[in-house]
């Protein structure tokens, strides 16, 4: 079952590759986005300083959004995925197959280019590792919890949309503590608590994760 | 056989003997308890005649989460022990919910403007219940979402059971917010001895909701089904219009 | 001897019931064509038999064991080729039959049986985005060859393709039920297989009526 899940996530990681655009994509949202609000608020280096934090795991939320849709929809409509539900991994197995590979394509890149929008925010120093390492603690939640929501969304019509609706509100707890973690490093608390709360969502997310798109991956195969 | 899915019969029976005893007892309890909370009890020695909105607010509070705890049990009941109705409750049950969380958030916010000095504040509590609304929505949304409804009750009965699991982590994580960013004013219940003048319209509230709460949900249930039976009929109709279905007394029951 | 069987099956879409009381038997070498109208039910059977869904009643199984008891035995014995065809556009017609089969523990070596047998050598390293519909079908197709699996379920395997791949694939299955192997086909069209027997899907239609 791990050679298959190896095979799975070496597909996608191939497939990605040969689109990189959409990974590009991502990114690039992600960077318009954050670049809004200098322009929105003004460009005083102390009121960006301060709303760098909140702006930065916003904005990649937001961006991640975008990127749920292509985990499970292009498989779906061209047949692979029930190619994939009949192959020896199990769903679940597939989902987190999935997900990884979605957090090295979509995930990664984010976190790449955050400290680089952050010295465009002027965000203070301290804060620069709290937000490498929140993300990177973060974002597994962020792409498990929007495995599920796609998985859930196969099928529907708006399914963008929807999914955006759906996985918003679970997301919410990952932005606090988030960019709870960096605005205490600036203000030079702890921010172990803070992390540690990310890495028990993304720890719970891996558990509840690929038990829920697995069944919601299983209803939209048997229509 | 097609009311092989759910046998309406012998629910629409039970639920046509039960809703009115839940309307009129609805009713009665809101009715009162209005009477207790504007009439009768006292005004608050700090919040003035403002308190009284209390008597709605805390009862819809509680509703939107008893809802929201129907809707993810009824979810349940209909993926792991497939009975029939489930789905069609937590359907019917769903934008009830939704519409006691609105009616928290915005006596909430009419509560907020004499109390606070704004319409909205974001203070913890107003926070979660402002995310448990878009949990709603967001069922609702995809319960819609499908050209095939059974698809959408269960992908939505799914998205139910993941937000119980999530729900205490957003409050939990709001609570935390709400603490790191000390919100201007923090409002507090009065004590923990809350006067019997105040607590019987609250409690009445509370149940004239509940009351109110099950015989919706009964309409909507039976609204539900018979829509779900419309089209059946109609998708019949279709399959008849096939050349090869076309065979005579295929019209029975 | 293996034989893969239901009885009593049922079949709804949405609230509408496509067949009941069906039932039907294949044992090694055996190859059964599912006939029937549009919308009578061939791909919902398929699926059924497949495991991707589960009838509203009655029950499939494999040598008398149910087929939802054992999921991942069943998944590793059946071959499903439906609808679509599961090519990437963006991988190479090789690079998407070795996925494939190398999932089914086929190598390497079943990936290029399956070319050979589909006739597809020379489109090997061509993108598979520069595909005909019948060469993507073809290539659907191959993934059959490149794993052995006892159960071949098919629907409309013939669409797109022409007289020589049609032959192919006839000679694919006759090649898969000479050694033991059961084929299930949903077709609206006489693909000429020997001794294939025939399972009409109008028989067990359901009246509609409200």
């Amino acid at each position: 079952m791990i050679a298959a899940l190896g095979l799975i996530l070496r597909r996608e990681l191939r497939l990605a590759l040969r689109q990189a655009g959409e990974s590009a994509t991502v990114v690039l949202f992600f960077i318009l986005a954050a670049l809004l609000f200098p322009l929105g608020v003004g460009p005083s280096p102390a009121t960006l300083a301060r709303i760098a934090p909140g702006v930065l795991w916003a904005t990649a939320l937001l961006a991640a959004m975008l990127s749920f849709e292509r985990l499970f929809q292009p498989d779906f409509e061209d047949g692979s995925l029930e190619q994939l539900a009949l192959s020896p991994a199990p769903l679940e197995g597939l989902v987190l197959a999935k997900a990884l590979a979605h957090w090295l394509t979509a995930a990664a890149p984010l976190i790449v280019a955050a400290p680089v929008l952050g010295v465009m925010l002027n965000l203070p120093a301290e804060g620069f590792v709290p937000l490498i390492a929140g993300m990177a603690l973060g974002t597994p939640a962020i792409s498990l919890i929007g495995a599920v929501g796609a998985a859930l969304t196969l099928g529907a019509r708006r399914g963008g949309v929807l999914l955006a609706l759906l996985v918003i509100p679970l997301v919410i707890p990952v932005l606090i503590f988030g960019a709870a973690a960096v605005e205490a490093a600036i203000g030079g608390f702890p921010v172990r608590a803070h992390l540690t709360a990310l890495g028990g969502i993304s720890l719970g997310a891996l558990v509840l994760g690929p038990w829920a798109a697995g069944a919601a991956l299983r209803q939209a195969l048997a229509e | 056989m097609i009311q092989r899915l759910a046998n309406p019969a012998r629910f629409n029976r039970l639920a046509g003997r039960t809703m009115p005893w839940l309307a009129w007892g609805a009713a009665l309890c809101i009715g009162a308890a209005l009477w207790l909370a504007l009439a009768v009890s006292p005004a608050d020695y700090q919040q003035g005649e403002a308190v009284r909105i209390m008597y709605v607010h805390v009862p819809a509070a509680w509703m939107a989460l008893v809802a929201y705890a129907f809707v993810a049990l009824a979810s349940a009941g209909g993926l792991v022990w497939k009975h029939p109705l489930a789905h069609v409750a937590a359907q019917a049950a769903a934008p009830v919910g939704a519409a006691f969380t609105f009616l928290c958030l915005v006596t909430g916010s009419l509560w907020g403007k004499p109390m606070w000095g704004t319409w909205w504040v974001w203070d913890a509590r107003l926070t979660s219940v402002l995310v448990l609304f878009f949990l709603y929505l967001g069922f609702i949304a995809l319960t819609a979402a499908f050209d095939e409804p059974q698809r959408g009750e269960r992908a939505a009965a799914i998205l139910a059971l993941v937000g119980v699991v999530n729900v205490p982590v957003i409050k939990f994580s709001v609570d935390w917010w709400n603490t790191l960013h000390q919100p201007a004013s923090v409002m507090k219940m009065s004590g923990p001895a809350i006067h019997p003048s105040m607590l019987w319209p609250l409690l009445l509230m509370a149940l004239g909701f509940t009351l109110y709460f099950g015989a919706v949900v009964l309409v909507r249930m039976k609204a539900l089904l018979l829509a779900r039976r419309a089209r059946a009929m109609a998708m019949a109709q279709v399959h008849r219009a096939a050349p090869a279905a076309a065979e005579p007394g295929s019209a029975h029951g | 001897m293996a034989r893969f069987g239901g009885d009593g099956l049922e079949c709804a879409r949405g609230e509408r019931l496509v067949f009941a009381g069906l039932g039907f038997d294949v044992g090694p070498g055996d190859a059964l064509l599912l006939e029937g109208r549009n919308g009578s039910g061939k791909t919902s059977l398929l699926r059924l038999m497949a495991g991707l869904a589960r009838p509203a009643a009655g029950r499939i199984a494999w040598d008398g064991a149910d087929i939802g008891d054992d999921a991942e035995g069943h998944r590793a014995r059946t071959r499903y080729i439906g609808h679509l065809d599961a090519v990437k556009p963006q991988l190479s017609v090789i690079e998407n039959l070795s996925f494939w089969a190398a999932l089914h523990g086929g190598g390497a070596a079943g990936a290029q049986a399956g070319l050979t047998a589909f006739g597809l050598d020379t489109l090997a390293r061509a993108p598979a985005r520069y595909l005909s519909a019948g060469q993507r079908r073809r290539l659907a197709l191959a993934r059959l060859a490149a794993a052995p699996a006892a159960l071949w379920l098919m629907d409309e395997p013939t669409i797109a393709l022409d007289r020589a791949s049609i032959a192919a694939l006839i000679a694919a299955i006759a090649a898969h039920r000479a050694t033991g192997g059961m084929a299930v086909i949903a077709t609206n069209v006489d693909i000429g297989l020997d001794g294939a027997r025939l399972l009409s899907l109008e028989d067990f239609a359901v009246a509609d009526g409200p």
